[in-house]
This record gives structure tokens, sequence and C-alpha cells, in this order.
């Protein structure tokens, strides 16, 4: 009874390993490593294969072997032991094999290494930022600098609407860039460490703070292509993810340029909007929806934070205190602390919001208002 | 093994009357110096751990048995993580090694106790404190540890919750009692033999502990300076790990895992010598190439301490530093290669039966050698830039540590247990659980291999919508896997009542060694004159 | 409490129950525990007496444990329950304790080689993360630090420490401590008590003097250089390496101190003395550090 269990097993073992070979076909299964869209995509791709093969081939050898023995020879057969112990040119063949083996494997993956590690000759350079826990992309030749965030949510994330295909993997602003074209990432953070991962483009580099990381890529065909951190970086470490787009040049010059008009619309917008005097409805309106796409990770709805982490705003020194010194905290942040600087992301006016909604929030009702010129001053 | 530890039984002391009044109570047990007592201890603490960590893996897989957010918040999420990996490492699997060292080398070797007994106590009372220490910083303010069993600064430095403090001492008392313990087992193995035990004659569980306790004093005192710098990080304005002042967080990576590495295998290794105790004891046959054995543990040893930087290849070292790691790690594979083909060959025309030490053995070196493989795979650097921080990486080093080292302590206890308790197990219900154990943690950890692969990272409390399958999968099988443990702890408190056939002193056929030279259950104690050994 | 002696090998000594573990294990547990309390009280900023009388109880518990279980074995020792065998246990095991210190300072000399070799370079804009120098414009790597990437979170030392002055001298006075241990080691062996007790005293004196200087140094850099924990990497890796070496160097100096104790009261004998022997591994241990320390930390 035993040994026909034992044998189902190791059979069960076999099977799925066989389940395994047969990747290729049921690429739709997602059992495997995709492709990719990359020449270091497919090079990595065709390295996993070869050493997955290999180790394939020696699990199957090794325990075929076993199994056998475990077949015929065992004391209810009446097997009778034999009683070798040594052998010392066994051992060396059992020695040399398998370092022929690693070599045979070695050389491939030391190619692979190096073209990993050219970066040399770029056409595009974006340097991402990894923030907790969002993405900043700068295109270094082009001046366009903007900020991206998961868009899942929430009641999706807690179950009270239905999740949609890209469920945690869709982003407000996709990153774009160019097919055939070879692009250069320069990697950081602000605050811990990131790592920023698309499968399909086989580039994962972590973003160490106060350091810059290399990478590159070449995307063969045009998509959209998901990924995410791939770095523990604290609570919403699994909400950071990243989107790529994959264009023509045409397309992507085009898109290029829409973004820097809307940059310099936005600025003229913006210090439109920072000559004019608000009131507090127009202020705490617009200064609800900028807390919580911003702040809110952190600080929490309800404005009472995560103490002692993240601490409460609800009452807080800060708020009650002067109101220069808590438009200075948005604008610059805390070095050293997970409060980043908005500076770079929130416009004079959107500031001005915030501040107005965090002071009058929450029951507060200080009935405080800050005008888009007083951030003007600060920043 | 059979020459060579082959005894004159004649001399072989066996005592009969107890040398002291032994005392009972609790006072037994807090000071005790006597290794048969303290290996108890330390085994049921791992136990208890056991239950404490697997708890905490529950809490895990119930949150990740759909996508979406339903029991626990990630906050929460990350702290359980957290202490799951550092439970089961430093709390489960050393302690459990630890225990059976303290019962099994004494008598394995001929010795009457430790060579330093009163430290040895001291060793493990530690520690339950530490525990203690560290589970309570769950309930602390900011909560407990939320930066992984890795810790990585600067998120365990600069935006870690406050209880970091607690950990980082939890982590010096969990490390001294460590240091402590190796070196009492070094000196006893180094210095206890019996006459006419030469090393090349000694068991290989005695070998490999020998080697691991090498190992532990040389990495253990690494990660309390790692975590001493964490606290300065913290407390006193240094800048080991932040660029501003100069430092690096990457360096923090580099210590912990000049640690971290050797760490695992310091988790394999006991598991490796009790897989060669007991497969040429049901098998009927020597083991195969002892010598080579030794050898490969020791390159095993030499080597881990030069491949550290195989969990860094993302982190953006240089070219040369990404080959030499790499080309290191993959020769790992040649020593224990070797072992591998010795135990199948131990297996190779042997008389095999299968009682439950036997198949937790099999399954070791089956389900040990998966694990292994996907570690070669990992090692492949370019390969490892799609594998790291996913699941893949997850079910590679569960399939070495649930069926590698856990089912090691598993068959180890099954083995040695009629010698501890002086009654034989309940064979048919081991049976049940080592196949319901099997089923389980395949099931666990065999679909987390796709998961990874297809592009599901780890440490993450909520997943995309093509993950769910597989995860379900995983759940159920984690269920199945941790409820049959109970079965497990049924087992063995029922053995340990005496609910069971008395054990002779030798109840396996085909074991050797000086521990079946004494009676079952083992009396206090043992060699008060050492044995002989030709 | 000791075994039936019934065959001529002599027995191994395997003591009784003791209290005395699990009374270190309170003492170390209460000490780091208040410690732990200290630090996290101050870091929420809720501040209370009750963890540093925590600490104090454990340190003071820790003494008495020092006292009674060492107590507790040297008269074992003295009653001569240990065999030669058992002897070479306390060898091997204060062998293995000090390469657990060996690899305690190996790490930390690590971190000295990597930010000098490593990290600083790639700040200051050479080597494979060279443009990690776009985040640190006006950063230059040199070494000894004394302007960091970031001088307003860190600012930089006004100087360093000169290596030929006190550093040298101290370097002087451990070697020849060394020596003098060597001496009383000798004057032991030849049963020359007096001797023994007189250079043994002059090493726990140099002991002594090089922790003052040490103490000097430490407040010329916080007094006069802008020297200190929080001044970046320089000052980071200089008090790690030297504070923990003081620390060994106190303790060194008090087991020294209670070896001389034990001589003057008649422990010991020519052929076994292994505890003067342990304390002078040790001080030998920490002399070689220093020496390492002097080189890496002081002069290149
Ligand atoms: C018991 C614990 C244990 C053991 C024994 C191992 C063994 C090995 N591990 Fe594993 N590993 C871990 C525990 C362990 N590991 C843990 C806990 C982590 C994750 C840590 C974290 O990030 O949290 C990890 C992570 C990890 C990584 C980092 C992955 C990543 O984060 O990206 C790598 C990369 O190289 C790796 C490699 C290896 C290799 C090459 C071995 C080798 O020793 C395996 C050797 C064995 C074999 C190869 C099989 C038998 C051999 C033959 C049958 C001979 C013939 C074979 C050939 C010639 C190919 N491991
Ligand atoms: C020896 C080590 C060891 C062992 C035995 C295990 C055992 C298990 N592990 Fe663990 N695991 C690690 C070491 C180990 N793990 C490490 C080091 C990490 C990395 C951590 C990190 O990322 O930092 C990790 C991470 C890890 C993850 C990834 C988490 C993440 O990335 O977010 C998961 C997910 O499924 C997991 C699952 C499990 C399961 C289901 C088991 C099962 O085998 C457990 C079985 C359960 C039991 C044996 C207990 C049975 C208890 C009962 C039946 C009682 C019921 C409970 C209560 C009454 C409360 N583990
Ligand atoms: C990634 C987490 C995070 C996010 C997002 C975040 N903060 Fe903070 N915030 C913090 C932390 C941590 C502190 C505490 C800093 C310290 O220790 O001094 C803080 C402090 C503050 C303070 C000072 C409170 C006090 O009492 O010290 C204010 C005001 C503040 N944040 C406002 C904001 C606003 C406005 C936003 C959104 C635009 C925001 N924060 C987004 C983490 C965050
Ligand atoms: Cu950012 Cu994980
Ligand atoms: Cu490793």
């Amino acid at each position: 009874m035993l040994p026909s269990a034992l044998s189902h097993c190791l059979r069960f073992l076999v099977s799925i390993f066989a389940l395994f070979l047969s990747f290729p076909t049921m690429a739709a299964w997602e059992l495997n490593m995709p492709k990719g869209v990359t020449p270091i995509s497919e090079t990595v791709y065709d390295l996993h294969m070869i050493i997955f093969y290999i180790c394939v081939v020696i699990a199957v050898i090794v325990f075929g072997v076993m199994l056998w023995s475990i077949f015929y020879h065992r004391k209810s057969r009446g097997y009778k032991p034999a009683n070798f112990h040594e052998s010392t040119l066994v051992e060396v063949i059992w020695t040399v094999i398998p370092l022929i083996i690693l070599i045979v494997m070695a050389i491939p993956a030391t190619e692979g290494v190096f073209a990993m590690y050219n970066y040399d000759d770029s056409e595009v350079d974006i340097k991402v930022t990894g923030y907790q826990w969002k993405w900043r992309y700068e295109y270094i030749n082009d001046d366009i600098d903007f900020f991206s965030t998961l868009t899942t949510t929430t009641e999706e994330i807690h179950n009270q609407q239905t999740k949609n295909k890209n469920y945690l993997l869709e982003v407000d602003n996709p990153i774009v860039v160019p097919i055939g074209k070879k692009i250069r990432f320069l990697l950081t953070s602000n605050d811990v460490i990131h790592s920023w991962w698309v499968p399909e483009l086989a580039v994962k580099k972590d973003a160490i703070p106060g350091f810059i990381n290399e990478s590159w890529t070449l995307v063969k065909e045009p998509g959209i292509y998901r990924g995410q951190c791939a770095e523990l970086c604290g609570k919403d470490h699994g909400f950071m993810p990243i989107v790529v787009e994959a264009v023509e040049q045409e397309q992507y010059d085009l898109w290029i340029q829409q973004k820097q008009e809307e940059t310099a619309l936005r600025l003229a917008q913006a210090a439109k909007e920072a000559a004019q005097t608000w009131d507090m409805d127009r202020l705490m309106a617009s200064g609800k929806p900028l807390y919580e796409k911003n702040c809110l990770a952190c600080h929490q709805a309800n404005g009472e934070g995560l103490p002692p982490v993240f601490p409460a705003l609800k009452n807080s020194p800060v708020i009650k205190g002067p109101i220069s010194e808590h438009i200075q905290i948005i604008l610059h942040g805390r070095s050293g602390t997970a409060m980043a600087a908005y500076a770079p992301q929130l416009s004079d006016s959107e500031v001005a919001a915030l501040v107005t909604y965090e002071r009058n929030a929450w029951g507060q009702n200080s009935n405080e208002t800050v005008q888009p010129s007083d951030v003007t001053k600060l920043r | 093994m059979n020459e060579t530890t082959s005894i004159s039984t004649k001399e072989v002391d066996t005592p009969t009357t107890e040398h002291h009044a032994h005392p009972t109570g609790i006072s037994r047990w807090l000071y005790t110096t006597n290794h048969k007592d303290i290996g108890s201890l330390y085994l049921i603490f791992s136990f208890v751990m056991l239950f404490i960590g697997g708890g905490m893996a529950f809490m895990i897989r119930a949150e990740l048995f759909q996508p979406g957010l339903q029991f626990i918040e990630p906050e929460f999420f990350n702290q359980m993580t957290t202490m799951h990996g550092l439970i089961m490492v430093f709390g489960v699997v050393m302690p459990a090694f630890v225990g059976l060292a303290n019962w099994m080398v004494p008598l394995m070797i001929g010795a009457p106790d430790m060579a330093l007994p009163r430290m040895n106590n001291w060793s493990f009372w530690i520690m339950p404190f530490a525990f203690s220490i560290l589970l309570s910083t769950l309930f602390m303010e900011g909560g407990g540890p939320n930066f992984g069993w890795t810790f990585y600064a600067p998120l365990s430095t600069t935006y870690a919750p406050p209880s970091t403090t607690f950990f980082i001492f939890g982590v010096h008392l969990m490390g001294l009692s460590s240091i402590m313990g190796a070196i009492n087992i070094i000196t006893t193995i180094l210095n206890m033999r019996a006459p006419g035990m030469t090393l090349m004659k000694m068991p290989m569980f005695v070998w490999t502990w020998l080697i691991t306790a090498f190992l532990l004093i040389a990495v253990m005192p690494v990660l309390a300076g790692a975590v001493t710098m964490m606290l300065m990080d913290i407390h006193f304005g240094t800048s080991f790990f932040n660029a501003a002042g100069g430092g690096d967080p990457v360096l923090f990576q580099h210590i912990f895992w000049f640690f971290g590495h050797p760490e695992v295998y310091i988790m394999i290794l006991p598991a490796f010598g009790v897989v060669s105790q007991i497969i040429p004891a049901f098998a009927r046959k020597p083991l195969f190439g002892y010598k080579s054995m030794v050898y490969a543990t020791a390159s095993i040893a030499i080597l881990s301490f030069i491949v550290w930087a195989h969990h860094m290849f993302t982190v953006g070292l240089p070219a040369v530093a990404e080959l030499f790691f790499m080309y290191s790690t993959m020769l790992i594979a040649i020593p224990t290669g070797v072992k591998v083909f010795n135990w199948v060959s131990t297996m190779f025309r042997g008389s095999m039966t299968f009682e439950a030490p036997m198949l937790f053995s099999v399954a070791f070196v089956v389900l040990f050698t998966i694990g292994g493989l996907s570690g070669l795979m990992l090692s492949i650097a370019p390969a490892d830039f799609q594998y790291h921080d996913t699941y893949f990486v997850v079910a590679h080093f569960h399939y070495v540590l649930v069926p590698g080292a856990i089912f090691g302590i598993m068959a180890a206890v099954y083995y040695w247990m009629p010698k501890w308790s002086g009654f034989m197990y309940n064979e048919p219900l081991a049976k049940l659980h080592f196949w319901l154990s099997f089923i389980g943690l395949n099931l666990t950890f065999f679909p987390m291999h796709f998961l990874g692969l297809a592009g599901m990272p780890r440490r993450i409390p909520d997943y995309a919508l093509q993950f769910a399958d597989f995860n379900m999968i995983t759940s159920v099988g984690a269920f199945l896997f941790g409820t049959t443990q109970l079965l497990f702890l049924y087992i063995v408190i029922q053995c340990a009542r005496g609910k069971g056939e008395p054990a002779p002193q030798r109840p396996w056929e085909g074991a050797e060694g000086l521990e079946w030279s004494i009676p079952s259950p083992a009396p206090l104690h043992t060699f008060d004159t050492p044995p002989k050994v030709d | 409490m000791s075994q039936v002696h019934n065959s001529n090998v002599p027995n191994y000594y395997v003591p009784h129950q003791s209290k005395w573990p699990i009374i270190a294990t309170v003492a170390v547990v209460a000490f780091i525990y208040g410690i732990a309390s200290m630090l996290y009280s101050s870091k929420i900023g809720e501040a209370s007496a009750t963890p540093s009388w925590i600490m104090l109880f454990g340190l003071g518990l820790t003494v008495y444990m020092l006292y009674g279980w060492f107590s507790n074995v040297v008269q074992e020792s003295q009653s001569g329950l240990y065999s030669p065998q058992l002897d070479k246990s306390f060898r091997l095991g204060m062998a293995w304790f000090i390469f657990s210190e060996v690899m305690f300072f190996a790490a930390f000399f690590g971190v000295l080689l990597y930010v000098r070799t490593l990290s600083i370079p790639w700040l200051g804009g050479e080597g494979a993360k060279g443009v990690s120098n776009l985040l640190w414009p006006n950063f230059t790597a040199h070494w000894p630090l004394l302007n960091t990437p970031d001088p307003e979170l860190f600012p930089g030392p006004s100087a360093t420490i000169p290596a030929w002055q006190i550093p040298f001298l101290n370097t002087v006075i451990l070697v020849t401590s060394s020596f003098t241990l060597t001496l009383a080691h000798h004057a032991l062996k030849k049963d020359e008590r007096n001797k023994c007790t007189l250079w043994l005293l002059t090493t726990v004196i140099l002991g002594i003097i090089f922790l003052g200087f040490q103490v000097f140094e430490y407040q010329e850099a916080y007094n006069h250089l802008q020297l200190t924990l929080s001044s970046g990497i320089y000052g980071s890796t200089f008090f790690l390496l030297t504070g923990f070496h003081g620390a060994h160097v106190t303790i060194g100096t008090i087991m020294l101190a209670v070896i001389l104790v034990r001589i003057m009261k008649g422990h010991f004998s020519k052929q076994k003395h292994f505890g003067f022997e342990a304390a002078a591994w040790y001080w030998h241990f920490v002399d070689v550090v220093w020496l390492l320390l002097f080189t890496f930390v002081y002069v290149i």
C-alpha cells in the first residue's frame, strides 16, 4: 500500500514537471516568465529556459535512480543490502560533470550580464525617482517632469466595487517611450529603497536613496507594459505600479510636445490662480480631493494619521501653529522622514487649498484661509 | 558509517542508578545543567514558536486567499511577514537544531554532558525572553517591525516604527544565545569525544553540527554589528546607511547578507546530518562516501562566506562583482550535488523500509533538491533580475526550508523520539502526518513558482487579478499543511506521555551509533565513564 | 556535587543544578530591556524613570551574578574538581569566544573599508556608480571626510585627530602593556609572585592610562573639532571603532584587575592558571585590534 502511495506521489511530481515542460505553449496560463519585448528580456528568457531544462534533466536522472531503488531495493521485496560505501571514481565523476554543466551555464550568463551593463549610447534618458508610494519621472533632455500614482479606487481594493481588468496595475500618468530607441534609466529614491520593475522589459533595478543606479531598455513592439515596485518600501509597497507605454517615434514626439505644452499651460494656469484671491469654499472644495490624492495614504482620511510613524494632523501643533510653518512643511518636507517635499508636485494654489483644508477639516473649523500668494513667498 | 563507529558494548557504561537526587518541578528546568533537559526545553520552545510563526503564515495566506484587502491592513500584513520570517528562522529552525544537538551530540560521541553545562542553560533561557521582547513589539504604538526579516535600511532605521529599538535588542539577545550555544557545541565536539572516536569516525550529524557551530560563531557577531549600527543610525545620529553623511544603504545589505547567506546553511547543514544518519539506517547499508560528505559539508561552509551578494544582484553592483558572486554561488551546487548523489547511492541496492523517519528523509532529498535547483536558477544573475523579489524566490526558500529544514527536524524527532521517551510513537498516524504534510506543502509552495514567474512580487498584501487562481490553491495548501501539524503535536505528546509500545534499546534494525547502545529512555546521566570506540 | 570517582579515568566534572544561569538571564535581559526602554521612551518623547531603574537593576544583578558565578567556579577549581580535559574545554570556549569578537570587529572594519573604497568615491563621482554625484553636485570625495554630501544634515568635522600624537602614544602604551603582561605571565610560571603582581599591576595601570587618553581625545573631538557621531561617516566609523575598542579595553582592564586580586590572594599555580591566561588572551586580542585600528583609522 505504502510503496504504491510513494510511487504515486513521485509520479505526481513528475507529471508536474511534465506540465512545466510544456510551458511555452501555455503562455496564456501565465505559468512562465514572459518572453518580453526587448533584446535583454529575450536573452533572459532564453537563459531561463536553458537552465530550467538542465535542472529538469538533472532532477529526472537523480529522482529516476532514487525511485528505481525505492521500488526495487526494498526489504519487503526481500532485497538483500549490498555493502559498498565508497568509490573515488564515481565521486570524481559526479564532481566533474556538474562542474562542466555549470561552466556551460555560466557562459551565456556572463554574456547576459555584460549586455545588461552596457549603458552607452542611449537616446532617451529618464530619471526615475521612487517616493513612498509613487514614481516620479524626469525626461532629462526634454524638461518633462511628472509623478505617476495608482488610480485603482479604495472601493475596489476593499471589495466594495468590482475590480477592473488592470486592478492595481493602473496609473494616472504612464511613462511614454519610443520604440526601437535605447532608453537609459537613472534610478534613485527620495526616501527608502524601491525597485523599478517591468517584467516585459526585464528591467528591475533598485532605487537607492542618495545613489543613482543605471539601467537601459530598447522596446521592440508598441504596447502597454505594466510592472510593480519590487522592493519592500513600507505600508503601500503593493500599491505603486508602473505603466510604460511604448509608441512609435512620431507619436512619442507628439507626446513630448503635448506634455511640454501641458506643463506650460499648467504653469500659466497656476500663475493665474496664484494671482487670484480664493474664498473659503473654493479652497475647501479643491483641498479635499487634493488631500485624498496626496496625503491620505499616510495621514488618513480622518486626519488622525497612523501614529507614531505618521502623525495625526488633526489638532496637531503644526496645524494649530503659524501658517508659514505649515506651508513650509508641505513645500519642503521634513528630510529624513517619509514627509516628502511637495514643492515639485503641487502649485501654489494647490498648497494653499491643502493648508486651508487641513486647518478646517475634521471639525477643526479654524476659519483661516490661505492664499496662493502666501505660498509663493515661501517657495 | 558502520565500521567507523562500531563499538565494543562491553565497555559502554549503562548506569542504572541516578547519581543525583533529581529535582522536580519548575526548578528542575530553571536550574538544569543536564543536556537532555536542555535539549527538551529547546525542542519544546521551538515547537511553540512553530505554532506562533505558523499562525502568522495563516494570516498571510488568509489575506492572500483572494485579491483585495479583506482581513488585515497592509501595515499589519507587513508586520506579519516580518515576524513570520524572523520567528521561523530564529525561533523555530535554529533552536530546534540546537535542541537536537544538545540531546544527541553527547550521546553520539560518548560524552557525559555538554562541555559547559551551566552556560548551556544560560543559552537556552535567554531565548524565551528574547522572543517575548520581539513579540511584544507587535503591541506597541506604531506596531512591530514591518520591514521584512531582512530589515533593509533605511526602511528599518529612519522610517521604522519606534518599537524597532526593542527589535534590535531582541536580536542582540538571540545572537548572544546562539553564540554561546555554538561555542558549547563546538567545544563539546572537539574536546569530549570518547577515546578512539577520531574526527573522521564521528557520525555525520556531529560533523554537520561542528561546521554549523563554526558558521554560527563566525556570522552571528556580524549580525550583532549590523543591528548595532542600525541602533546608532536611529538614536545617535550616525550615517552608516545614509548617503547624506557619506554612508550607503546598500552597505547594510552587504553586512546583513554576509551573515544571512551562511545563516541559510546554518539552517540546512544539521538537516543534512540528520538525513545522513537516517538513510543508512533504513537502507540497512552504510552511508556512501562518508569522507566526501565531510569534505562537501566543509566546502559548502567555506563557499558560503563568499556568495552573499547573490541576494543583491539588482542593487546595482559593479559588473565584476555581479560575475564574481554569480560564479561562486553556482559552485555551491557541486558539493551539494555530491551530498545528494551520496544519499541516492546509499539507498541504491540497500534493503529499504519506510518508517516515518525514512519517509521524511526521502521526501527531504527530493524536495530539497527541487529547492536547490531553483536556487541554482536564482544564482544566474541576468535571470535573477526577473526572479528577484518575486514569489519564485519565496517558492525557492520554502522548498529548502520547509521540506528541508523542517522535514529534517521532523525526521529527527521520529527517529530519536523512542530514545528520548522510551516509547514508540504511533507509526500509522505518523505516516498519515507525513502524507498530509507532503501533499499540503507541495500544494502550498509549488504554485508559488508559477506566481513568481508570472510576475507577482513578494511582500504584498494584495495582487493583480491574474494571480488569483494560484494564490487560492496556495492558501488551501497552507491550511492543509498547517492543520496537519496539530496531528504532529498529538503524536509527539502521546509518545512523550508513554502511550505506545515500550521502545527497545535500538528500535531501528539498521541504526548504528553510540546513542543506540544505551537504554531507552536514555537515563538522565549517560557515559559518566567514556565508552571506548574502535 | 562531583561524580563518583570509580575508575582511574578522571571524570569530567558535570556541575549539578545551578541558579547562576537563570540569574544571568534575568540580569542580562533586564539590563538590555532597560536600555531599550530608555531609548524607546526618549524616541517617542515620554521620559520616565522606570527604564533606567530596570537597567540599573539589571546591571547590579549582572555584577552580583558575575561575582557569584565566578566565585563558584573558582571554588570548584580550587577544590580540584577540574580535570585537564575540563581545562581544555575552558580554553576552547575562550578561544572561540575571542573568535566571535574578531568577527564582530571584522564587520566594523569591513564598513570602514567599504565607505573608503566604494561609497565615498561613488558619491564623489568616481567609479562604477559615479553618476550618483548628480545628486550631490557640490560633493567631492576625500578622506578623512571633512565635507559630507549633505552638510546641513551632517555637518563635517573641522579637523581630524592627528595620528602621531595621542593615538601614537596610546599605541606605545598598549604594546607595552602586552609586554608587561607577558612578563607577568612568565613570572607566574616561575612562581615569582611578587614580580607577577608588579607586572600585572603595571599592565592594569597602562590600561587605565590608555582609557584616560581616549576620554581626553573624545573631549577634544567633541569640543574643538566638531568631530562627533553625527558629523558624517568619518565620525560614525571613528567612534564606532574606537568606541567599541575602548569598551573592550575597559572589560579587559577589569578582567586583569580581578586576576590581580586573585594573584594577590594566592590563587593559581605554576602550571594551572587558566583564568590568568584567558584574560591575557583577551588583552592581546584587544591589542591587535588597536594596531589595526591605529593603522586604518588614524594613519592611512
Ligand atoms: C536552508 C536554506 C537555503 C538553502 C540550503 C539555499 C540554497 C541555495 N540558494 Fe537560497 N535562499 C534561502 C534559503 C536557502 N537557500 C532564503 C531564505 C532566501 C531568501 C532570503 C530573502 O530574500 O528573504 C534565498 C534566496 C536565494 C537567492 C536570492 C534570490 C533573490 O532574492 O533574488 C539566491 C540567488 O542566487 C539563492 C541561491 C541558492 C543556491 C544556489 C543554493 C544552493 O545551495 C543549492 C544547491 C543545491 C542544488 C543545486 C541541488 C542539488 C544538486 C544536484 C542534484 C547536483 C547537480 C546540479 C547541478 C550541477 C546544477 N537563494
Ligand atoms: C523555516 C522557515 C519557514 C517556514 C517553516 C515557513 C512556513 C510557511 N510559510 Fe514562510 N517565510 C519564511 C520562512 C518560513 N516559512 C521566510 C524567511 C519568509 C520571508 C519573510 C520576509 O519576506 O521577510 C517567509 C515568507 C512567507 C510568505 C511570503 C510573505 C510575503 O512575501 O508577503 C508566505 C506566503 O504565503 C509564507 C507562507 C508560509 C506558510 C504557509 C508556511 C507553512 O509551512 C506554515 C505551516 C503552519 C504551521 C506549521 C503552524 C500550524 C499552526 C496551527 C495549526 C495553529 C493554528 C493557529 C493559531 C491557533 C493562531 N511565508
Ligand atoms: C509617505 C507618507 C506621507 C505622505 C504621503 C504625506 N505625509 Fe505629511 N508627514 C509624514 C510624516 C512621516 C510626517 C512626520 C514628519 C516628522 O517626523 O517630523 C509628516 C508630517 C506632516 C505635517 C506636520 C505635522 C506635525 O505635527 O509635525 C504636515 C502638516 C503634513 N505632514 C502635511 C502633509 C500634506 C499636506 C500631505 C499631502 C500633500 C502629506 N503630509 C503627505 C508622512 C507623509
Ligand atoms: Cu516602492 Cu515597494
Ligand atoms: Cu543566499
